[in-house]
């Protein structure tokens, strides 16, 4: 009886394996940046280049950064999604154009919308390599003390924002409040 | 004609690919070069898994290339840009993960495998030489062994 069990409960053991293993996407890579300092950054504004926005600026807020180009795909589905999500105004979303030209970006912006309180230009991709982005988009939540609490890789989509970042959002504010 | 039909299609084989084939080789610095690649191909490109820096021609992978090159020409060591890129990306970016607590299964967990391997091995063969063992025959198995010999047909025994 035994030599048949045996056999069969490994089998089954690697059919389990096998099976979370389809479940996951292999792109989806855990930042080591989770409640690290989000990285500083100085960078030109897209829309008054003469301006500059730093993370510094955010300093006491709870805050979205949205890392997008004109050129990903996937961001050109998430966008309308963003734009409800800036609606909702439960945490102001920030851009990081990445990589991409200036009158791309400003074009997109006018044809699909802007969800951003602003964006700032990262034309050479230094400061997403700061912040680990390997592909666009990716969406970080920071908090009050410049933290970064929660990172997503991918579009946001409508579950990770009322499941997830809501949720942190709403603690992080609560968390602050009860703080001062 | 076949060959300038040859010539032609010999022609037609060379591809974009080939004539642009290593991503900007900075020939300022041989030296420089050389670290680079030989760095960049210990580490992972996120965009395509499966190449090293070395060999990607993603955007992301040429952006880390020269961030590796600036580091290296500001005197930095190979274990500072490592790090430097670990504390970003994660261990992912090494093909060769550092051996942490969180890599250990990774790291040990083959040989781990093995050990039990063997050790199921071991005991199966054991387990079948004992089964095979032969013990004497006792008096009485011995004379009936004889007897069923001797009822062979056709055979003479001693």
């Amino acid at each position: 009886m035994l030599r048949y069990l045996i056999p069969l409960a490994i089998f089954l053991v690697l059919v389990v394996f096998l099976f979370i293993g389809l479940g996951r996407d292999p792109h989806e890579v855990p930042s080591p940046l989770i409640n690290k300092a989000a990285p500083t950054f100085r960078l030109p504004q897209l829309k008054e280049p003469a301006k500059t926005f730093s993370a510094e600026d955010m300093r006491g807020k709870v805050w979205v950064l949205n890392v997008w180009a004109s050129w990903c795909v996937s961001c050109r589905d998430e966008h309308p999604l963003l734009i409800d999500y800036a609606k909702w105004g439960i945490v102001p979303i920030y851009g990081l154009n990445w990589k991409d030209k200036r009158e791309d970006a400003l074009a997109w912006l006018d044809e699909l919308g802007d969800p951003y309180v602003l964006s700032v230009s990262d034309f050479d991709g230094r400061i997403a390599i700061d912040y680990g982005v390997y592909g666009a988009p990716e969406t970080y939540v920071i908090d009050q003390g410049g933290t970064i609490r929660f990172k997503q890789i991918g579009a946001v989509t409508p579950q990770v924002w009322s499941d997830k970042i809501i949720p942190l959002v709403q603690e992080l504010n609560r968390q602050g409040a009860s703080a001062k | 004609m076949t060959r300038l039909l040859f010539l032609s299609l010999l022609l037609l084989c060379i591809t974009p690919s080939m004539i642009a084939r290593d991503a900007q080789p900075n020939a300022d610095d041989p030296a420089v070069e050389q670290r680079l690649h030989k760095l960049s191909q210990e580490l992972r490109c996120l965009v395509c898994q499966n190449e090293t820096l070395a060999d990607s021609r993603a955007d992301l992978a040429e952006d880390l290339r020269r961030e590796i090159r600036e580091q290296i020409k500001a005197g930095k060591s190979d274990k500072e840009i490592i790090q430097f890129l670990t504390a970003r990306y994660g261990q992912f970016i090494l093909y060769r993960p550092q051996v942490t607590p969180t890599t250990y299964l990774l790291w040990f967990g083959p040989f781990v495998l093995l050990l039990g391997g063997l050790f199921v091995l071991f005991h199966f063969i054991k387990q079948r030489r004992d089964s095979f063992t032969e013990k004497p025959l006792t008096a009485d198995e011995h004379r009936r062994a004889q007897e069923l010999l001797a009822s062979l047909p056709g055979k003479e025994t001693s």
